[in-house]
């Protein structure tokens, strides 16, 4: 099922549509077929206008068996189509999913626009001639329900054709019979009268240029790939296999050619260590891993920020506590990112906005972890992870530029000695040089215990560790080069203000339209940099009656904001595993802003 | 030096001397520590691998003998409790020009650390690896290590320990480990022979040094080391060699037919075992180190149990590097951002 919604993102991106996409699964990699556990979907919106999520409700739902009508049915709404493969309403698959009765024969669905077809029957007995297993015959029903979808928006398949020519190249038989299926579900809809209506979605209007579709943990995998580039560092990324961040390694495992070494390491722990070990002979360190994963390395982030050595760690939020939801979305991990870790040891966070956003996010916390020798974090979350979008495809010449300006003289002269000191810090950034093995002359030995301001050796002295914990803090606050916020009023008189970070960037905007357009005046702004945030947030947030922060935690952003700005913002909260929906944040913002 | 475990390092352009890998940090363990002989050893043995000086680096976990980097005047870095083979195994990976050492000890390698110590091992990551056992925890202040004898009375365990201990050389064996060998802090010559044989192994090479804690475990290994009872005890492995010991040679070592174990016969027992580094299978090097006793050590084999050669994993993964711009040609950032499926908007 995945794999058709991703051929039918490929075709709407080709002809041009703004998209967005949810692909939902369980974490079981088998589940049991039929039941409602087992349900994997795959959600698309579609259109010729830019889109911010991937919609509330379907218009079209395609449910190949009683578990995914069951599963899904409460997201549609009256008067929208289904089409139901009947081959799989059996009694026993009915009773699975506890309807007594067949809802495709009682009133269950008097209010949708449904189509019933024997999906799998219909595919059978159009690859007869294959001569293939039962199981590979049916398997290749969703081809066919590719190819009536393709038919109903005006889709071309000839991608899809392509696609299946590569992917089973030498599995002929398979090939053939799939494209066959495809074939068929594209003339079952052309040629019966079941549907009358067929639907055409124009290209939408965007910026020129050219354009790809790309999930979230691909243009992350890309934005470190060109932040190596950028930097003239060479990626070296650690990694442990955990949902959803494995796809990242699996990304970068296949550019060697681009001087890319990862290595799957036996445990978080060792993941990390590795990038760091990487960093300190002066290549750009990179582990990437969800929430259960960042506890593990905390040991080893505290010791990047006493080294003050540069390190991105990529934390793809998933649900939790402990291993949680394993494939849901949730930006629970924003305090443990911040303050997971013991002593006062301050590291930079970016969160990245969209699926493409994750590119220029991924540059960005290169940028400040190189620039500033220090750990980064970058969060994306589930949702950015698996969901895709178009990009429009950036020049690389365009690109910002990061310099590792290593340290290659001797940068201490005092008391007669002439000598390399590894933490005395440049004035401007605070930042230490950065000394990588192989430089003669700059031997120097670091560690996790203390050191002493400038020389850098063991110091247990009470006052130089008050003055380093500040100069450390002191670094990190002063991170320059981050935007202002920006706060987007069209009508200039709004008095709320709709503040999220992360991934609810797209279901908020899509929100705040609605409310827009329904006569209310709304202000919306997103953190991007939620350490440190942008100077001048706390001047935004106060000069608002009131500052709504929906997020997909109980709160953690919220708190930020009032110790920080002592500002009484309101939270809308739902931990779920899904992103919000723009109609449910709406209303909660029409709500609101009716209450001043 | 040409060996095979340096090889992409480069040398140095002036011979060096011990002073020039001596930093000014003042050393603080206990005097009378077994560490200050093996930094001594390792201080005047590494002029004779005459590399650069700043392509050498030493990388450490947590404990007493883990403040080893800050003594010695070369790139090192003073890491994390049991995480120091991962800090290098990444480095190592990424810096083929880099000879890598690691320190650690056996509550650092074995307790904490034991599960990166296999893997390193496993992988075998062009690193050398100096364990010193002094079979106690001492930077905590005396509790029983992972190496301490069973019923062992510490500060943690007021009626003896509980645990069966590691014997880390049947350990390495069992990790797939191409270099293994144990020496002991008192013996500078031996020593000193089996860290260069270490250093130009190309892979893992573990290196068991017994060292005392003269604090919280002085004389753990006084009958290896006392005239008067080590000829009887301490078997010094000679690869070639019959597997012999006492102060005449009186004892050997042969095969027990029946079991396959090996057991101490006369030394002149005609089935003697032949000490053989270079065996492909490790049974022997590893029946050997199952010889000595767990809880006195006696009958404990040292020098080099096994040196056979594998491809380094740093190797491996410059090669496929190498091998994907000979197939592909190097990468194009601008052709990998754009894909294969885009379309164009006006």
């Amino acid at each position: 099922m995945q794999l058709t919604g991703d051929r039918f993102t490929a075709e709407a991106a080709s002809f041009g549509n703004d998209l967005s996409t949810l692909p939902n699964f369980p974490a079981e990699i088998r589940a049991p077929a039929g039941t409602l556990p087992g349900v994997s979907s795959f959600q698309l919106h579609f259109a010729n206008y830019d889109i911010l999520t991937p919609g509330d409700a379907p218009d079209v739902l395609v449910a190949m068996n009683p578990a995914a009508l069951k599963a899904n049915l409460p997201d549609v709404p009256k008067g929208a189509t289904i089409i139901v493969d009947t081959g799989d309403f059996t009694p026993r698959a009915l009773k699975k999913v506890g309807w007594d009765t067949n809802p495709l024969e009682d009133s269950t669905l008097s209010a949708y626009k449904v189509h019933a077809l024997d999906l799998s029957g219909i595919t059978m007995e159009a690859l007869a001639p294959f001569e293939l297993s039962r199981k590979d015959a049916s398997r290749s029903k969703n081809m066919f329900a590719l190819g009536l979808l393709s038919w109903m928006y005006g889709r071309s398949i000839d991608g899809t054709v392509r696609f299946l020519q590569e992917k089973f190249a030498s599995r002929e038989t398979i090939r053939d019979a799939n494209i066959a299926a495809l074939k068929a579900g594209w003339n079952y809809g052309e040629t019966t009268e079941e549907f009358a209506v067929s639907y055409e979605v124009k290209p939408a209007a965007m910026p020129a240029g050219i354009y790809r579709n790309i999930t979230g943990n691909l243009a992350l995998a890309y934005g470190l790939v060109a932040a190596a580039r950028q930097s003239g560092l060479p990626l070296f990324l650690g990694s442990y296999p955990i949902t959803p961040a494995s796809d990242i390694l699996h990304e970068l495992s296949k550019h060697k050619r681009f001087g890319v070494r990862t290595f799957q390491a036996e445990d978080e722990v060792a993941a990390i260590g590795a990038a760091l070990g990487a960093s300190f002979g002066g290549a750009l360190g990179v582990t990437t891993t969800s929430g259960p994963g960042v506890a593990l390395k905390g040991e080893t982030v505290g010791l990047a920020v006493s080294l003050e050595l540069p390190l991105v760690v990529v934390d793809v939020q998933r649900g939790g506590p402990s291993t949680g939801l394993p494939t849901k979305t949730e930006q629970a991990d924003l305090l443990q990112v911040l303050y997971g870790r013991n002593g006062e040891s301050p590291v930079p966070v970016v969160a990245a906005s969209s699926p493409s956003d994750c590119f220029d996010a991924a540059i960005e916390a290169a940028r400040i972890a190189v620039t500033y020798r220090t750990p980064v974090f970058l969060l994306s979350d589930g949702y950015l992870a698996n969901g895709s979008e178009p990009w429009a495809v950036p020049d690389v010449d365009a690109l910002p530029t990061i310099n590792p300006d290593f340290a290659h003289e001797l940068n201490y002269d005092g008391d007669g000695e002439h000598a390399f000191w590894p933490y005395l810090r440049d004035p401007e950034t605070l930042a230490r040089p950065w000394a990588i093995p192989g430089t003669p002359g700059l031997e120097h030995r670091i560690g996790g215990i203390e050191k002493l301001d400038g020389p850098g050796t063991i110091s247990y002295d009470p006052s130089n560790h008050d003055r380093m914990v500040r100069l450390r803090q002191a670094k990190v606050d002063g991170i320059a080069g981050i935007p202002d916020l920006q706060v987007d009023d069209p009508s200039g008189e709004a008095r709320m203000l709709v503040l999220g970070w992360g991934s609810t960037y797209g279901p908020i905007g899509a929100a705040v339209r609605r409310a827009r357009k329904a006569g209310h005046n709304v202000a919306q702004a997103h953190l991007r940099h939620l350490n440190p945030m942008p100077a001048n947030t706390g001047d935004v947030l106060k000069s608002y009656d009131r500052v709504l922060v929906p997020e997909m935690n109980l709160g953690q952003l919220a708190l930020l904001l009032r110790g920080k700005y002592l500002v009484d913002v309101v939270g809308y909260n739902r931990v779920r595993g899904l992103p919000f929906k723009a109609e449910e944040l709406a209303e909660v913002i029409v709500e609101e802003v009716g209450s001043l | 030096m040409g060996a095979p475990g340096l090889a992409g390092v480069p040398t140095a352009d002036a011979p060096q001397t011990k002073k020039d890998f001596t930093s000014d940090q003042e050393v603080r363990w206990c005097p009378g520590c077994g560490d200050y002989a093996v930094l001594a050893a390792v201080q005047g043995f590494l002029p004779d691998l005459e590399l650069a000086r700043e392509n050498i680096v030493f990388i450490s976990g947590i404990g007493c003998s883990s403040r080893f980097p800050y003594y010695m005047n070369t790139y090192g870095m003073h890491s994390i409790h049991g995480r120091a083979p991962t800090i290098a195994t990444g480095l190592a990976a990424a810096r083929p020009d880099l000879s890598v050492w690691v320190i650690t000890g056996d509550g650092d390698a074995l307790s904490i650390g034991g599960n990166h110590l296999i893997h390193a091992l496993r992988r075998n990551v062009n690193l050398t690896i100096l364990l010193f056992n002094n079979r106690i925890y001492g930077l905590t202040k005396g509790q029983y290590s992972p190496t301490s004898e069973q019923g062992k009375i510490t500060k943690s365990t007021p009626m003896g320990s509980l645990e069966a201990p590691f014997n880390p050389i049947s350990l390495a064996l069992g990790a797939e480990a191409t270099f293994v060998a144990r020496t002991i802090d008192s013996d500078r010559k031996h020593l000193t022979s089996v860290l260069s044989a270490a250093a130009a192994h190309r892979g893992t090479s573990l290196v068991e040094i017994y060292q005392n804690c003269n604090i919280f475990n002085d004389g753990a290994f006084e009958i290896l080391k006392n005239r008067d009872s080590r000829d009887e005890v301490l078997i010094r492995l000679e690869h070639g060699e019959p597997v012999r010991f006492g102060a005449d040679g009186q004892h050997g070592v042969r095969r027990n037919p029946a079991t396959g174990a090996l057991e101490v016969c006369d030394g002149d027992d005609p089935g003697l075992v032949v000490h053989d580094i270079t065996a492909d299978d490790p049974t022997q090097a590893f029946a050997l180190s199952r010889l000595a006793d767990p809880g006195t050590l006696a009958r404990s084999p040292i020098g080099i149990f096994r040196q056979v050669e594998r491809p380094a994993y740093g190797d491996l993964m410059n090669q496929q590097l190498d091998d994907a711009v000979t197939a592909q040609g190097e990468g194009d950032l601008q052709d990998l951002l754009r894909g294969k499926d885009t379309w164009t908007v006006g």
